[in-house]
């Protein structure tokens, strides 16, 4: 099997010894969205996961979604989002995420063919789980996006088993029950999930959801490849932070888990 | 072979109903909804699960619900209108039968929490009911413009136990609260049932809700055989949100002659103005902008305030076995006062849009001397002060 660009990028990386990490930044949010994008791509993000907002983000705790209704809110579409990131020059592969309902619309084809030419790497569509990924997951291959999957904690072994084979780029192990958003701790369920996960695969296992501050980027990687983080960042977008306020987290991110 | 004999029995493998239905869930949830779909088909196949739901539905519910062929109106409409009078059953509409059963079946999987969205609050109020009679807990996701236009049904719900949870995001109506009831589940999937009030979401809950609501198609189906000399009426409609009570309704009817009718809010006419979409955890027929994203719904009737529609009903729609027509604001106020003036039954104005279809195509499309079941699926106390308002 051929390997894609991202799931190469972010194996070469591991292989050399150093830990992953993904931030996400939603797309639209702000006028100066796209130099965010570059920002944190310059501050030592491996790869950058772009949210392309839809209208019921049921994976999604309060921050994303209040992310996702400004930059709906501003204007921001699916397709003005993709042309953009064709321009985005970040240095490192990029991943959109979005839901099914968007990919469904656009049709597989057009969507796979759209994110190739501007150069995104990867898809990640959290409400399409392995069992309708048919259609979808053919279609992004041939265009050579690679499609994400995603393992709960409540992802029985064997399930979980045919997740991390049929996963391309990384990944994803949800390290908490819920939806995205930020956590006072983190859950007990994320090294349990980076645990078996990287007893299944060899692809770089990357843990998301509820991880916010350096310490607990830090705790996951001592089982995990990497850290996905969201909420956490946008919050900060929310607030004003800027292209300049995403790039100084992001750093102390890489920091944290550089040490 | 009977006109519709193979319709509204599987679904079909991965919960298909042809291209509709499915499950498009998070992966969190696919677990719960696998271990749901056992746990419903070992419960619907023993003998004692269906007695205590049969005995709960009787002895608490009320049930038979009386089929009521209307003298008045059908004069005035020239037809024979027969109404299944789902207003009568405990907690006032259909929805009791859907969460009792969910309720028994979330007893029997030892998840000792409910979780439930509601629109006009019938389902809430019932699933409320519900949680009350098992000692359950039960919180129920409301959409704030709801919560304002239905507030009688809060403090109901609150008198039964429940909490409600005022839902502020989006359009702040039924699928938002949906969306607030999915992102709960993600989270307490391990303890929690979540109580979906209609036949949507992911497999298998269309399947699950379509088979605790065809109590009402198959007490109509006997009782019209009686009232109409053994015959089956010619047309059977009920109104379509989600559209349970219509799956219900249809379920008895699908494999007669008779014209199936879903009546669909003008304001949130997924069967006719909805393309097909992915929402909810289902493949079905939406309100949405060309680039997918969900557009809001606008009904003077907050249970159907819905701009998706259930799995079967877009592919009942597609086959061409059933229709879905829709009622505008206006007609369906003047249908909800005529039955009212005609034959003593305030109806809720979820069947009063099935009625305002009726009356907009009798003598029309609905020849003269039809005879016409139409399922009244709830009684109208909780929408008199909003129509005074409106009507005033």
């Amino acid at each position: 099997m051929v390997r894609g660009v991202l799931e190469k990028a972010l194996r070469d990386r591991r292989d050399a010894g150093r830990k992953l990490l993904v931030p996400y930044v939603t797309g639209g949010l702000g006028r100066d969205w796209l130099e965010v994008v570059r920002a944190v791509g310059a501050a030592g993000a491996d790869a950058i996961e772009i949210g392309i907002p839809f209208s019921d983000p049921v994976m999604d705790g309060p921050v994303i979604q209040r992310a996702s209704a400004e930059a709906l809110n501003s204007g921001a579409t699916p397709s003005g989002i993709i042309a953009a990131l064709a321009r985005a020059d970040a240095g490192v592969p990029l991943v959109v995420m979005t839901y099914y309902n968007i990919v469904f619309r656009a049709g597989h084809r057009r969507m796979a063919r759209t994110l190739a030419e501007a150069g995104v790497s990867g898809a990640i569509v959290p409400d399409l789980p392995i069992d309708e990924l048919n259609g979808w997951g053919d279609e992004a291959s041939s265009a050579g996006v690679e499609t994400v999957l995603l393992v709960a904690p409540t992802t029985p072994r064997s399930r979980l088993k045919a997740i991390c084979a049929r996963s391309r780029g990384f990944v994803y192990g949800v390290g908490v029950m819920g939806v995205t958003g930020e956590r006072a701790s983190l859950s007990a369920t994320a090294l349990k999930v980076a645990t078996v996960c990287k007893e299944e695969t060899d692809i770089p296992v990357l843990i998301g959801v509820g991880i916010s501050s350096p310490e607990q980027a830090r705790e996951v990687i001592a089982v995990a490849d990497g850290v996905v983080v969201g909420s956490a960042l946008v919050h900060r977008l929310l607030e004003g932070a800027g292209p300049e306020g995403a790039a100084a987290f992001v750093a102390e991110l890489r920091a944290a888990i550089d040490a | 072979m009977s006109i519709g004999g193979e319709l509204m029995r599987g679904p079909e493998r991965h919960g298909r109903f042809g291209e509709f239905g499915g499950r498009f869930v998070p992966e969190s949830l696919v677990p719960a909804c696998e271990e749901l779909e056992a746990g419903f088909e070992s419960a619907w196949a023993d003998p004692a699960f269906r007695g205590r739901l049969d005995d709960l539905l009787g002895h608490y519910g009320g049930r038979p619900t009386p089929v009521t062929e209307c003298g008045r109106l059908s004069e005035l409409l020239g037809i024979r209108l027969l109404l299944k009078r789902e207003d009568l059953a405990h907690t006032g509409s259909h929805k009791l039968n859907n969460v009792i059963g969910q309720a028994l079946l979330a007893e029997r999987m030892g998840k000792r929490r409910l979780i439930a969205e509601t629109g006009a609050g019938q389902h809430g109020v019932a699933a409320a009911t519900a949680a009350a009679l098992l000692g359950l807990e039960c919180l129920v996701y409301m959409g704030a413009v709801d919560v304002e236009r239905q507030g009688l049904n809060v403090f109901r719900m609150e008198l039964l136990g429940a909490e409600v949870r005022t839902v502020q995001s989006g359009s702040r109506t039924l699928k938002d609260a949906i969306n607030e009831a999915l992102r709960d589940w993600v989270a307490t999937v391990e303890t929690t049932h979540y109580c979906i009030g209609s036949v949507m979401g992911p497999h298998p809950y269309p399947y699950i809700v379509r088979e605790l609501q065809r109590i009402i198609g198959d007490e109509a189906r006997a009782q019209c055989h009686e009232l109409l000399g053994g015959s089956d009426p010619d047309v059977v409609v009920a109104c379509v949100g989600g559209g349970s009570n219509a799956a219900g309704t249809f379920a008895g009817f699908v494999d007669t002659g008779a014209r199936l009718v879903g009546v669909e809010a003008a304001g949130g006419a997924a069967m006719t103005n909805g393309v097909p979409g992915v929402v909810h955890g289902m493949r079905s027929r939406f309100l949405q902008d060309e680039d997918g994203q969900i557009l809001e719904a606008c009904s003077v009737s907050a249970g159907l305030d819905y701009p998706g529609v259930g799995p079967e009903h877009a592919y009942l729609g597609a086959v061409g076995r059933a229709e879905y027509p829709s009622a505008e604001d206006s007609e369906v106020l003047a249908a909800f006062r005529l039955l009212a003036e005609t034959e003593g039954i305030i109806p809720a104005l979820e069947p009063a849009h099935a009625l305002a279809w009726v009356v907009r195509e009798a003598g029309k499309s609905i020849p003269k001397g039809s005879a016409v079941l139409m399922t009244l699926s709830g009684r109208g106390d909780k929408d008199v002060a909003l129509v005074r308002k409106l009507t005033q």
